[in-house]
C-alpha cells in the first residue's frame, strides 16, 4: 500500500484535519479532556478532533493511556473532566448505548465477541437497532417479524463479504481463528452504521500478510462506508501507511500530533519509544 | 452440489434443536395418555402428571433466566407461588360467573401469569442492578419475602365481593355469616377446585416452549444472548442492558406464575411455606442437570427428577441417598469429555460399519476440538514484543 499523501490544514479548535474535510465539522472533538484513577490522572488534557473522513491514528508506548482514551469517548468510563463533542453534540448526558445509536463504534483489544452465538447472530446483535419488531411480533412470528430478519439475513451476508467471510456464517464465533475474530469485530461494529469506527489494535495477533490486508480493509471500509475512523496500533507499518492525521500518547499526555512524516520526525515521540539519546549512551558506554 | 448439502444440513440442525422439545413433549403426552386409556399407569404416577408438567414449565421459564440471560436466580418458586395462590383466588372468586372449568382454569392461569409478572417486574428493578453471586442472593432473599407475605394474607369473599386483610385473623375481615374464606394465613388455601388436567398441563407446556424457542430465536433473545457472552460488548452496539434483562426476567416469572396455577389447582390444600427455597432448588437442580440453555434438557430432567424420587419408594431409608447419588452421576457424566464424545464416536463407528470401509471417521469428532488453543495467545503476547522492535525500527528508519 503506499502512504496516503494527506495535507493537514489546522481546525480552528485543536487539531490538524484532511484538508478535503477542511470546511466540515469534526465528526468528533474532544477538549482538555482527562480522568483520575484514584489520584493518578491516566489521561490529562486530551485535546484532539477527527473530521468525517480522517483516518487517525493514536499511538503511545503501552500504559500510554490509548485504551483508557477510547474507553473515555464510548462512555465505559465517566470523564473527570473536559468535553466530548460527537458530531456537535455534547456527550456528557449520554452513555455507551445511546452513543452507540447516535453513530459510534467500536472494537476491543482483548476481542470481545458473542462466543456462544453464530458468526450471523453476531452481526445481527450489531445491527439490533436497525431490526424494527417488537417483542411480541418476534414470538408470535407475525409478518413483520419475517420481513425484518429476512432484511437482516441479507445485510449480514453483504456486511460479511467485505471481508470475504460470508462461508463462516453458521460457524460460532468463539470457534473462529484469531484473525478471523478481529474481523468479526469490526463488522460487528459497522452493523451499527456508525459515523465513527474505533478500533483498538486491529492488527495485534495477526501476521504481516494479514495486516496488509487489513489495510487495504480499512482503507476500503472507510471509502465504502464515508466514515471516520481512529484506530490504536502498534505496528507501526500499518499506522504510518494508513493513517492521515497521528496523534502520539504517553503517560497520559498528547506529546505530538501532525503527519505520519512529523511524527517520525519528533524527537519527543522517539525519546518517549526509545529512551533519551544521552542516557543510552551512558548505558553503552557502562556496559563496556 | 458441495455447498447445498452442508446447508441442508445446517438447517436440519438449526430446525432439529427448534423442534426438538415439542417433539419430546408431543410423543411423551400421546405416550402416556394412551398408557394411561389402557390403565397401564399406576395410581402414584397418574397424580404425578400434573406436578410434572408444572416443574416441566417452570424449568424451562428457569432456564431463560439462568441458560440464556446466564443469571443465576434462586427464587423461582417465589414466582410459582405468586401465581399459585393469585390463581387459586381467582378461580374460586370467579366460580360463579364462570361456569366452564375449562374457560375458569385458562382465566385464572392468564392471571397468575401477569400477577407473578407483576411481581417479576417490580424486583426485576432492584435485583437486575446486581450481579452473578449478589444477583442469586438477593433473588433467594426475595423468594422468601413473597413466601412470608402470603404466609400473612387473609382472603375472603361474601356477597359484597373480596376482602383484604394482612397480618389480621379471618374475623377481621367482617365478612357476612355464609363468606368463603379463599386464603387463611398460615393455613394456605384449603378446598381448593381440582381444576387442573394432564391435557391443561401438556398445552401449557406447548404454550411455554412456543414463547421461549421463539423468544430465544428473534431479536430480543439475540439481545438477551449477547449481554449474557459480554455485556460490554453488547453495550458498545447498542443494547439497553436492564431492558433486556428485564424482558428476560418477567417473562421467565410470568410463565412460573401459570405453572403455579396449575401446580395449586391439583392439589385440595396449598400452604405458601410450600414454595420455600427447595422448591427453588430443585427447579435450579433440573435446569443445570438438563443443561443451561438446552430447553429439551430441562425438559427430561424435570420429567425424570419429579418420577425418580417416587420410583424409589421401595427403597424408603435409601431414597434420598440414591436420589443424590444419581445427580452426582449425572453431573459427571454429562461434564466428562469423553462421555461427551460417545455420540460422535458412536456415529463414526457406524457411519464405518455402514460403508464398510476402514476410512476415516469422518470430521464429526473433531467438532469438539478447540480451534484457538493456547499457543496463539502465547504467540499474540511475543507478537506484542516484536511490534514494539519494530516500532524502533521504523521510527530510526525514517
Amino acid at each position: 500500500m503506499s502512504k496516503t499523501e494527506t495535507k493537514l490544514v489546522p481546525q480552528p479548535t485543536t487539531n490538524l484535519i484532511p484538508e478535503r474535510d477542511a470546511d466540515k465539522q469534526p465528526i468528533l472533538e474532544a477538549l482538555n479532556l482527562g480522568i483520575d484513577f484514584g489520584g493518578l490522572a491516566a489521561v490529562d488534557d486530551f485535546d484532539f478532533a477527527v473530521s468525517p473522513t480522517e483516518i487517525a491514528g493514536l499511538i503511545g508506548p503501552n500504559g500510554a493511556g490509548k485504551t483508557t482514551v477510547f474507553n473515555l469517548l464510548t462512555k465505559v468510563y465517566q470523564p473527570s473532566r473536559g468535553t466530548i463533542l460527537f458530531d456537535g453534540q455534547d456527550t456528557l448526558s449520554m452513555n455507551s448505548v445511546q452513543l452507540s445509536r447516535a453513530g459510534m463504534a467500536r472494537t476491543f483489544q482483548n476481542i470481545r465477541l458473542f462466543d456462544n452465538l453464530s458468526v450471523a447472530d453476531n452481526v445481527k446483535v450489531g445491527l439490533h437497532n436497525h431490526i424494527n419488531y417488537s417483542m411480541a411480533s418476534g414470538v408470535l412470528r407475525l409478518p413483520s417479524y419475517w420481513k425484518a430478519e429476512r432484511a437482516a439475513n441479507e445485510r449480514v451476508r453483504e456486511l460479511l463479504s467485505i471481508f470475504g467471510m460470508e462461508h463462516l456464517e453458521q460457524a460460532q464465533a468463539g470457534s473462529l481463528p484469531y484473525g478471523a475474530q478481529r474481523r468479526l469485530e469490526i463488522i460487528r461494529a459497522l452493523a451499527t452504521n456508525p459515523k465513527l469506527l474505533l478500533l483498538d489494535e486491529p492488527a495485534a495477533g495477526m501476521n504481516p500478510s494479514e495486516t496488509a490486508e487489513l489495510m487495504d480493509n480499512i482503507v476500503k471500509v472507510r471509502d465504502m462506508f464515508q466514515i471516520a475512523i481512529v484506530l490504536i496500533e502498534h505496528d507501526m507499518s500499518l499506522v504510518m501507511g494508513i493513517c492521515e492525521g497521528i496523534c502520539v500518547l504517553n503517560f497520559g499526555k498528547i506529546i505530538a500530533k501532525g503527519t505520519p512524516s512529523d511524527i517520525q520526525n519528533n524527537t519527543q515521540v522517539i525519546e518517549a519509544y526509545l529512551g533519551r539519546r544521552a542516557e543510552e549512551g551512558r548505558h553503552d558506554a557502562e556496559g563496556e | 452440489m458441495s455447498v447445498v448439502v452442508p446447508k441442508l444440513q445446517q438447517l436440519a440442525r438449526k430446525n432439529l434443536r427448534t423442534f426438538l422439545p415439542y417433539a419430546v413433549v408431543i410423543v411423551a403426552f400421546v405416550v402416556v395418555s394412551v398408557l394411561a386409556n389402557g390403565g397401564n399407569i399406576s395410581a402414584t404416577l397418574r397424580g404425578q402428571l400434573v406436578p410434572i408438567c408444572a416443574y416441566v414449565v417452570l424449568a424451562v421459564s428457569l432456564n431463560l433466566t439462568v441458560g440464556v440471560l446466564g443469571e443465576l436466580s434462586l427464587g423461582h418458586a417465589g414466582f410459582m407461588s405468586v401465581g399459585a395462590f393469585s390463581g387459586v383466588t381467582a378461580c374460586i372468586a370467579l366460580s360463579d360467573t364462570i361456569p366452564s372449568q375449562g374457560l375458569r382454569l385458562v382465566v385464572g392461569m392468564i392471571i397468575a401469569a401477569i400477577c407473578a409478572g407483576i411481581a417479576g417486574f417490580l424486583i426485576g428493578i432492584p435485583v437486575l442492578r446486581l450481579r452473578g453471586d449478589y444477583l442469586a442472593i438477593v433473588t433467594l432473599a426475595f423468594g422468601e419475602i413473597i413466601k412470608n407475605v402470603i404466609n400473612c394474607l387473609t382472603i375472603g369473599k361474601d356477597s359484597n365481593g373480596l376482602h383484604f386483610g394482612f397480618l389480621t385473623t379471618v374475623q377481621d375481615l367482617g365478612m357476612e355469616a355464609d363468606a368463603r374464606v379463599i386464603i387463611n394465613g398460615p393455613i394456605g388455601i384449603s378446598n381448593i377446585p381440582r381444576l387442573s388436567t394432564f391435557t391443561a398441563g401438556f398445552i401449557l407446556i406447548l404454550v411455554t416452549l412456543f414463547i421461549v424457542i421463539n423468544l430465544v430465536n428473534s431479536k430480543s433473545g439475540r439481545a438477551i444472548m449477547a449481554l449474557r457472552d459480554n455485556r460490554i460488548a453488547a453495550e458498545s452496539v447498542g443494547i439497553p442492558v436492564t431492558r433486556y434483562k428485564l424482558m428476560a426476567f418477567v417473562t421467565s416469572a410470568t410463565l412460573a406464575g401459570a405453572a403455579g396455577a396449575l401446580y395449586a389447582m391439583n392439589f385440595s390444600t396449598i400452604v405458601a411455606t410450600k414454595f420455600n427455597f427447595n422448591t427453588s432448588i430443585l427447579i435450579l437442580v433440573y435446569v443445570v442437570l438438563g443443561g443451561l440453555g438446552n430447553i429439551t434438557g430441562s425438559i427430561i430432567a424435570a420429567t425424570v427428577l419429579t418420577v425418580l424420587p417416587e420410583m424409589l419408594r421401595e427403597f424408603n431409608d435409601y431414597r434420598m441417598l440414591i436420589y443424590a447419588i444419581v445427580l452426582i452421576l449425572v453431573m459427571l457424566a454429562t461434564n466428562n469429555a469423553s462421555v461427551k464424545a460417545l455420540p460422535a464416536q458412536a456415529k463414526a463407528w457406524f457411519s464405518r460399519v455402514v460403508t464398510g470401509s476402514s476410512g476415516s471417521p469422518g470430521g464429526d469428532a473433531s467438532i469438539e476440538a478447540d480451534p484457538r488453543p493456547d499457543a496463539t495467545v502465547v504467540d499474540h503476547d511475543n507478537q506484542d514484543a516484536d511490534e514494539q522492535d519494530d516500532v524502533s525500527e521504523v521510527i530510526l528508519d525514517v
